[in-house]
């Protein structure tokens, strides 16, 4: 990173000229914020809190099954209420809070060449139902003896039943919450890039992070009001009665496997096209060189997107659907293959007579394509309904997700928090350390979930706190990389203290010739508004 | 008839009266004894499916490992040619980059080998599915139901009925020969070489009837039936575990299948029926001292 004084002028420029310009006081600007920097460094900031609950749990978790017969964990509605509020909790409040809310908050307006999100107040609004749906999981994890039906909430078990407390009905209006937040979010995104954009700055010559984006928050749009409406039946068999998802009163419990899957499916591309358009940004910058085959990238995520909404019963192989129905839920998860492949192969055909810098960003950017590339071949694997039989939730599962999410989603965010942090913040991260973050972290996460590929061929079911004693030498492994990469998070804090506390300054394009977006024609830190002139496009 | 029913009455007094003293004997008297010198359970540092216990598992052992062959080689490729281009292309060695972003001929490459490739996994996919459904003729149809937190096997069409309950083994009553978290009180019993339908569904919440050695997963969905099926090759015991989460004790519902020939199948049947409607300790080598309710009190 070169670092230049050049800016601290600049930046006082603006504060002397522009009054406006300046940042409000704390309590309105952190708490009333209408401004689209603040509300996504408000995102980051709960991605973080997020990050570190889940991955607490999911510590808990890798020391409870480090030994069979282990009591790290005191009793089975413990560990189901941990293992619900990890997968909750890593997804709406770590994965989407740091991609959509986050990066999409920081850079798509920038991207595009806009003052600000097209509804700042809704942008706000958003932000704190994000919050107020975490306390609402939090008491789920904690009320009672906690919500303990899974991430994926099958009823009947969370039915009143087999759930009674209250745990379960905050975890289930916790849904609702975040369900909200991301559609706030979604529209606004979608208004912002449709008519926003600055002069010159067409759909096609938009930033794929800007894209991937879009696509996202068209599938948040679509999505997220089936889940809430699935959600809203299980409230109304809890608490008045109905029988949506009770046999006994001729509702039907598969019912709600498919609503929770048609958003459980574009869900997991909710996660990780976001992730495609900043690696996109990452393998471009650091090549020194523009995207190979942009419209082919940017009409994949619109492909991987249609497509993902019709594929959902690939999660319900074994919940009786007919022989038929496998068929077609197979081929068409299949295809899904094709546009990702076009994605793999163009990150690699832009490194391709690129001049490849290997700073940190660039490392978890390359991490990131060979796990993807894994994590895709074991959902090849999976998507066989004939082989479903044999590894569905078992750990060749849990591995493949994790390989794509743990790891493809993860490493993204990491990739795009180094490439970003000197322009949110203003100063560079220690290069040193974020090579042994990401070294320590690419060892352990691989420790932590290769092994878990020979749990599931054995026939290890997920969310076990107790197994068959013959597990117990690959489980030892990959909780010893799950403490490894534990340690690594560590790292991370320490950097972000170094960053925080750093008096070195950046340019406003500190990645050289590489970086080519509008955010990199602003100072580093962006000021609080953006753009005093408006950008135009050649 | 009458006549074998009510020898196995006496075998059935006789072992309970002498199952305290004599473990060896009731080994012997047991029917399903057959099943114990081969045991097809999971071991340590496996890094492989179960050896196949039904031509199902082998299929799917077969897809398996052509599909992961191809995975391997696709991960492989991609691998390397990240590998050289990050090696060939990196600043120090190429420290001008060059322009190129359009090619459509590669464009076209890379859609059409992956669909091609697809197309070769897809079409012995197929086969399995198609294989996987019939569950037509089967010799033998047993109902599964789940239970919070154990398994109801009912056969059914046998004379008499057959109706009875399966407790994994407690942690702190394991006995030497007996697998922690995967033994059971009262082990499903099935004849080997024969098609064995399972009719799966559930008594309260989801459960999940996963036998991984024999290719048979399905949920245990209350209100509705799925069916599944195997046939089993070998003679030997045979182990599953709950699969889908069904709460506390999720992870105490194991699976314990004792796959034993026609002949002594028949004559466990008998032994079965009269033990088990006499609510006695059934004839098994594996049964728990404790009657089936305080086992379930146990579990809590």
């Amino acid at each position: 990173m070169s670092s230049t004084t050049h800016d601290h002028d600049h930046d006082d420029h603006g504060h002397a000229e522009h009054g406006h310009a300046a940042h409000p006081p704390f309590f309105r600007r952190w708490l009333m914020s209408t401004n689209h920097k603040d509300i996504g460094t408000l995102y980051i900031t709960a991605a973080v809190i997020g990050a570190i609950v889940g991955g607490v749990l999911s510590m808990i978790m890798r020391l409870q099954l480090m030994y069979p017969h282990n009591n790290i964990v005191t009793s089975g509605a413990e560990w189901n209420a941990i293992i619900t509020a990890h997968g909750l909790i890593m997804i709406f409040w770590f994965v989407m809070p740091a991609l959509i809310g986050g990066f999409g908050n920081w850079f798509v307006p920038m991207m595009i060449g806009a003052p600000d999100m097209a509804f700042p107040r809704l942008n706000n609004m958003s932000f704190w139902f994000l919050v107020m749906g975490f306390i609402f999981v939090m008491l789920g994890l904690f009320l009672g003896s906690g919500t303990g039906a899974g991430w994926t909430l099958y009823p009947p078990l969370d039915n009143i039943q087999y759930s009674p407390g209250v745990a379960t009905d905050f975890s289930l209006f916790s849904i609702h919450l975040v369900g909200i937040s991301s559609l706030l979010g979604a529209i606004n995104f979608i208004a912002t890039i449709l008519n926003m954009r600055a002069p010159g700055m067409t759909m096609h010559k938009m930033p794929l992070f800007c894209w991937s984006i879009l696509v996202t928050a068209f599938l948040l749009v679509l999505a997220i009001p089936v889940l809430a409406g699935a959600v809203t039946m299980l409230i109304m068999d809890r608490n008045f009665g109905t029988s949506f998802f009770e046999p006994s009163g001729g509702g039907d419990p598969v019912l709600f496997q498919h609503l929770f899957w048609f958003f459980g499916h574009p869900e997991v591309y909710i996660m990780i096209l976001p992730a495609f358009g900043i690696i996109s940004h990452v393998v471009s910058t650091f090549s020194k060189k523009p995207i190979f085959g942009y419209l082919g990238m940017a009409y994949a995520m619109v492909i991987i997107g249609f497509v993902g909404f019709v594929v959902w019963a690939h999660h319900m192989f074994v919940s009786g659907i007919s022989t038929d129905s496998k068929v077609y839920f197979e081929v068409a998860t299949l295809v899904i293959a094709v546009p990702t492949g076009i994605k793999v192969f163009s990150w690699i055909a832009t490194m391709w007579g690129g001049s490849i810098e290997f700073k940190t960003p660039m490392l978890w950017a390359v991490g990131f394509i060979f796990l993807f590339v894994i994590g895709g071949a074991t959902g090849i694997v999976l998507a066989n309904a004939g082989l479903d039989t044999e590894l569905h939730n078992d750990y060749f599962l849990i591995a493949h997700f994790h390989y794509v999410l743990s790891m493809g989603a993860a490493f993204a965010i990491f990739a795009g928090f180094y490439y970003w942090i000197g322009k949110m913040s203003g100063h560079p991260y220690p290069e040193f350390w974020g090579k042994v973050h990401f070294w320590t972290f690419f060892i352990g996460v691989n420790l932590t979930f290769f092994p878990q590929h020979f749990l599931g061929l054995a026939g290890m079911p997920r969310r076990y706190p107790d197994y068959a004693d013959a597990f117990a030498g690959w489980n030892f492994v990959s909780s010893v990389g799950a403490m490894i990469s534990g340690a690594s998070s560590l790292i991370f804090f320490y950097i972000l203290f170094r960053v925080f506390t750093s008096k070195e300054t950046l340019a406003d394009n500190y990645w050289g010739e590489g970086a080519t977006t509008l955010e990199w024609a602003v100072p580093s830190p962006a000021p609080h508004h953006t753009f005093e002139d408006v950008p135009v496009i050649r | 008839m009458k006549r074998s029913i009510i020898s196995a009455l006496g075998a059935a007094v006789f072992l309970a009266v002498f199952s305290h003293f004599a473990l060896a004997q009731t080994v012997a008297a047991d029917p399903t004894a057959a099943a114990n010198a081969y045991v097809n359970a999971p071991h340590n540092w496996q890094l492989w499916l179960p050896t196949p216990g039904s031509p199902v598992e082998a299929h799917i052992d077969w897809l398996l490992r052509y599909v992961l062959i191809i995975m391997a080689v696709v991960v492989g490729y991609v691998a390397v040619l990240l590998l050289f281009v990050l090696w060939r292309f990196s600043a120090k060695r190429h420290p001008v980059p060059g322009h190129v972003t359009h090619n459509t001929l590669i464009e076209v490459i890379w859609i059409v080998i992956p669909t091609l490739i697809l197309a070769i996994i897809i079409v012995p996919s197929l086969n399995l599915i198609y294989y996987q459904a019939d569950d037509s003729n089967p010799y033998l149809t047993v109902t599964v139901t789940g239970h919070q937190w154990y398994w109801e096997y009912s056969y059914n069409g046998v004379p008499g009925g057959l109706d009875y309950t399966s407790y994994m083994i407690p942690d702190n009553q394991i006995q030497p020969g007996q697998l922690r978290r995967l033994s059971v009180d009262h082990p499903m019993v099935l004849p080997v070489g024969e098609k064995i339908r399972f009719v799966i569904t559930s008594a309260d919440v989801l459960h999940g009837f996963y036998l991984p050695s024999l290719g048979v997963q399905k949920y245990a969905i209350p209100g509705s039936t799925l069916t599944s099926w195997t046939y089993i090759t070998k003679v030997g015991t045979y182990f599953g575990q709950c699969n889908q989460i069904c709460g506390v004790s999720h992870d105490g519902m194991p699976i314990e299948i004792k796959a034993v020939p026609l002949a002594d199948y028949l004559a466990w049947v008998k032994v079965a029926q009269a033990s088990y409607s006499l609510n006695n300790v059934p004839p098994s080598p594996l049964s728990s001292p404790l009657p089936v309710n305080e086992l379930a009190d146990a579990a809590h």
